[in-house]
């Protein structure tokens, strides 16, 4: 099974439930899509680490062949070229690779060009298939690397875990296209609520499956309860507040190797997992 | 001579718009003739690259210098491309910053930002 992970802010514990969710799972791929900030390899530490180019394309002008026409700069819905003092002025990090210009040129005066946005990291930890996508900073998106990442998504070996970057923008949504099922991780705060309704919106509009992870939980008497009742959405299980994960975490450990109560916790989730992405299966086969 | 100025309305007696390429308007002033004229900005709307697209209409419109509160570095690097200066707005009144500037009193806009926004359509 194929599941993303994902929340409306950063913070929430995307990261704590994938890598953990992987780690006791028997077989396993984890694949960071969080290429802004990836994390995960923090907790894996991967070994026989190959790394591959993600490259994108722009477009480079002769200019002695450009008559000067502007159909370029009029098509580019980013406005990512500039027609100043007889030259094109062209702004590689604002291109969005669609191409348009070159084929509205009516004089081929632009051809296509690669450059580098980031990288792919692929390595093992143990049994477990890490998958890292890293964008350069500055870069205007991280699209093109998940893309890369998840090209191959179904052939990747056993239980599928999806580290997605928070929000709700393009990125996201790239990166749960071929998620069975979406895990939305949400703190038990109002701005909690805020966040989780934003990516609860994001999933039913791809109509995915879902249900939601609350972390740091204290009691039922919070706003994330209220939210999920109202909406009818299932809580899959509730991750006590607790300074001693947090310390876990921040030292770079995987919790459900320190000790059987965060395996337990961790279990359950995956148990619950597979009955969700089963039932999913057999009402949509 | 001509100026310009990004402007909220259609008035000389109006304010200056803090955003140079989301701004709906473009003041041209003719310090010549005294004349002014206002251009619809039709980057305003753009989902990404506002500050390029404006910048390519000051650039087409001729003018000698931008007086503006801020200026991003992608609509910097057009204008500077077309030799055009670009002026420090010293408050939001329209006419003060004409003044000044036929006074020779406004300073060149030094602090380029790198842009407030993450690029559009990501």
């Amino acid at each position: 099974m194929i599941v993303a992970v994902l929340s409306g802010k950063g913070g929430t514990g995307k990261t704590l439930v994938s890598v953990n969710l992987a780690s006791i799972s028997e077989e396993s791929t984890y694949i960071d899509c969080d290429v802004e900030e990836p994390n995960g390899h923090l907790f894996f530490k991967p070994k026989a680490v190959v790394s591959e180019d993600v490259l994108v394309k722009y477009p480079e002008v002769d200019n002695a062949l450009c008559n000067g026409c502007r159909k370029c700069v009029d098509f580019c819905k980013f406005n990512a070229i500039a027609y100043i003092k007889d030259k094109l002025l062209i702004f590689k990090e604002i291109c969005h690779s669609c191409g348009g210009c070159m084929i509205v040129c009516p004089k081929n005066a632009l051809r296509e060009e690669d450059r580098k946005i980031g990288e792919i990291k692929r390595g093992l930890s143990g049994q477990i298939n890490v998958n890292i996508g890293i964008l350069n900073p500055g870069e205007a998106s991280g699209v093109p690397i998940i893309n890369g990442l998840l090209k191959d998504v179904k052939n990747y070996r056993g239980n599928i875990f999806i580290d997605c970057p928070p929000g709700s923008a393009c990125t996201v949504m790239e990166s749960i296209k071929d998620a069975d099922y979406c895990l939305l991780v949400a703190e038990p705060t109002l701005f909690g609520v805020h966040n989780l309704e934003m990516v609860f919106n994001l999933v039913n509009l791809f109509k995915k499956p879902h249900g939601v992870l609350i972390n740091k939980w204290i009691n039922d008497d919070n706003p994330v309860t209220e939210f999920c009742k109202e909406k009818g959405i299932m809580i899959l299980e509730k991750i006590p507040f607790d300074n001693n994960l947090g310390k876990i975490n921040s030292n770079g450990k995987i919790a459900v190797k320190e000790g059987n109560y965060y395996k337990k916790i961790f279990s359950s989730i995956l148990e619950k997992l597979y009955e969700e992405v089963q039932d999913e299966r057999t009402i949509n086969p | 001579m001509k100026i310009l100025i990004p402007v909220e309305k259609k008035s000389i007696d109006g304010e200056v718009c803090k955003s140079f390429g989301r701004a709906p308007f473009f003041l041209v002033y003719d310090t010549e003739t005294k004349a002014s004229s206002f251009i619809k900005n039709n980057a305003a709307d753009s989902r990404g690259g506002a500050g390029i697209k404006a910048a390519q209409l000051v650039v087409d419109n001729k003018v000698d210098g931008l007086i503006t509160p801020r200026c991003g570095q992608n609509a910097a690097d057009v204008i500077n491309a077309a030799n055009i200066k670009i002026y420090k707005t010293i408050n939001n009144s329209i006419k003060d910053n004409i003044e000044e500037f036929l006074e020779n009193k406004l300073e060149i806009l030094g602090d380029i930002h790198p842009g407030f926004h993450e690029y559009g359509g990501k």
